[in-house]
């Protein structure tokens, strides 16, 4: 009953899967960045406003060709509102989409708080304050300034990729409490029940193939940070793949800050050894020294910058192949006609299906890659040398 | 480019958010769960630990009860053996001294019959020897009574006498 139920539960999934792109093609024909935008249920102030704007916008942008740039970006790049899908064609399209908060302060007016819906898709100004897209619109950056001012504006808003946080976080707490309390409830005398034996054996595997393996007896202090990067980040990744147009660990914004802390937690931590090793290398001649000193200093930063990067990329390539694969449809439909676009839809979809199980692949492997290479990283960072260094060495050799 | 600059809002957020996400997980996720696969562990290890020593203890007193049986065994083939040979001894030293009583007596028997058929011939003896004596005593007188006959008997004897 239980197996069938997961059966149940995992066609189900894969069928999400399945249409996960449908709601950002499904906006591909009208432009993303088409102003005509009716709100969501959810948005008291908005809805009414729907149809004013839908004439405004039919004389401000004609519907132009598919623009791959505009649904590739509108996806991968956050913005001020969450956008789930949207029906209809050309003007008369119906964009479903939750209006966030912006949340901006500036020097000269303070902090502001109001809904992105304000600025209807930067088509009007609030409050003094305009949204526009750098770079002519094709990224789909938004930048919120001041009306005829140049004043810089820091803009804290509660983003689609911060709301992603939000509810990746709530899942994780759910998750997490919920195998700690079974934990307290089970304890040592009964056997792990529910969701604690899907959790309990990652955990095991962070603690043993990760922590323990490269951290040796000082492993307890860092696992809770391995932990929480690995199932955050995974976490993460997950819900990126769900069809609600997150991409929040493809974000450079995120994996800096990631790799930030690890680097803070490596360089807190880092001992005279791993500081001696790298101004000064033992057992080089001088000579060498000069050239290896700045390599091995360089090195320091190079880690952070590699653990954002990789992990940036990875999930950022992995959402373009994807929307990619699905855009092919409609470049295929408007350039060769309707029929060959169905046609294609067939391949699209077949390579999208091996994308998605790719990327739920991806999305384990990079979370533990990162939390691997961290404690990679911290461990030479800590790693204590009892002996002079020669000796130092063949002890690390032959650990 | 802009695609490579991360922005400070979100920047921002997510410092705020992990940070109270590690510190709260920490806390009340990852050091129970910890606790108790490490003490899951150590309990598991101890119960092996436990078994192993039970096991060996069973085999020690296995080995032990062996060698006991067998040594009871042993003790009692030789009790057998000692209560065998200790009834032989007694049932032949019971018929060897049977024997011998046996003969004493016999002989003592014979030696009373001897004595009594040797009392008993004495007295048939002695009863015989009266009884001739009485009896020769009345033949005796009766014949020296008639002096003739004497004579004549003399001289039948004189005559059987015969010298050469």
């Amino acid at each position: 009953m239980n197996f069938r139920f997961k059966h149940i539960l995992s066609s189900f999934i894969v069928a999400l899967a399945l249409l996960v792109n449908l709601p950002i093609f499904a906006q591909n024909p009208d432009s993303p960045a088409s102003p005509v935008e009716a709100q969501a249920p959810v948005v008291t102030e908005g809805g009414a406003e729907a149809t004013e704007h839908h004439e405004g916008a039919a004389a401000e942008e004609a519907e132009g060709p598919f623009n791959i740039n505009k649904v590739l970006f509108g996806h991968v790049m956050d913005s001020h509102d969450w956008h789930i899908f949207s029906y209809g064609k050309g003007h008369e399209a119906t964009h479903v989409s939750m209006p966030l908060p912006v949340i901006v302060y500036s020097a000269s007016r303070g902090v502001s708080m109001f809904s992105s819906s304000h600025f209807h898709h930067g088509h009007e100004t609030y409050d003094g304050y305009a949204m526009t897209a750098i770079d002519g619109g094709n990224n789909m950056k938004e930048k919120i300034s001041i009306v005829g001012s140049d004043e810089k504006v820091y803009d804290f808003s509660i983003t689609k990729s911060v709301l992603c946080m939000f509810i990746s976080i709530a899942i994780l707490f759910l998750i997490m409490f919920a195998v700690a309390k079974r934990s307290k409830r089970n304890g040592i005398a009964k056997a792990p029940t529910g969701i604690q034996n899907a959790i309990e054996p990652l955990v095991t595997f962070i603690r043993d193939d990760v922590a323990k393996a490269y951290l040796g007896n000082k492993y307890a202090k860092y696992l809770p940070l391995l932990l929480t990067f690995f199932f955050f980040i995974w976490i993460n990744n997950l819900l990126g793949l769900l069809p609600l147009g997150f991409n929040f660990t493809g974000n450079i914004a995120v994996t800096a800050l990631l790799a930030l802390v690890f680097f803070a937690v490596m360089m807190i931590n880092s001992n005279k050894y791993f500081w001696g090793h790298i101004f000064n290398p033992p057992g080089v001649p001088l000579a060498i020294k000069f050239i290896l000193v700045p390599i091995e200093f360089i090195s320091i930063f190079i880690k952070p910058v590699a653990l954002a990067l990789r992990l940036f990329a990875n999930i950022f390539a992995g959402h373009t192949i994807i929307i990619c694969v699905i855009s092919l449809i409609f470049i295929f439909a408007e350039k060769f006609g309707t029929g060959l676009g169905w046609g294609t839809s067939l391949i699209s979809i077949a390579f999208t299906v091996f994308m998605f199980f790719l990327e739920l692949l991806v999305a384990a492997i990079q979370a533990f890659i990162f939390t691997n290479l961290a404690a990679i990283f911290i461990g030479s960072a800590i790693e204590e040398h009892h002996h002079d260094d020669a000796h130092g060495a063949e002890h690390a050799m032959a650990h | 480019m802009e695609l490579l600059l991360p922005e400070l809002g979100l920047f921002i957020w997510t410092l705020l958010a992990f940070v109270i996400v590690f510190l709260i997980l920490k806390k009340f996720a990852w050091k129970p769960i910890l606790a108790t696969l490490n003490d899951r562990e150590k309990s598991i290890a101890d119960s092996i630990a436990s078994a192993d020593k039970v096991r060996q203890e069973m085999e020690n007193m296995k080995s032990e009860n062996e060698q006991l049986l067998n040594q009871a065994r042993e003790e009692r083939s030789l009790m057998l053996k000692e209560a065998k040979d200790t009834k032989d001894k007694i049932v032949n030293d019971a018929k060897a001294q049977a024997i011998e009583e046996a003969n004493k007596i016999m002989a003592d028997a014979r030696a009373q019959i001897q004595n009594e058929k040797m009392a008993a011939l004495t007295d048939v003896k002695n009863q015989m020897g009266k009884l001739v004596i009485e009896v020769s005593e009345k033949v005796l007188r009766k014949e020296l009574s008639d002096k003739s006959a004497q004579e004549n008997y003399i001289s039948t004897l004189a005559k059987e006498i015969k010298l050469n």
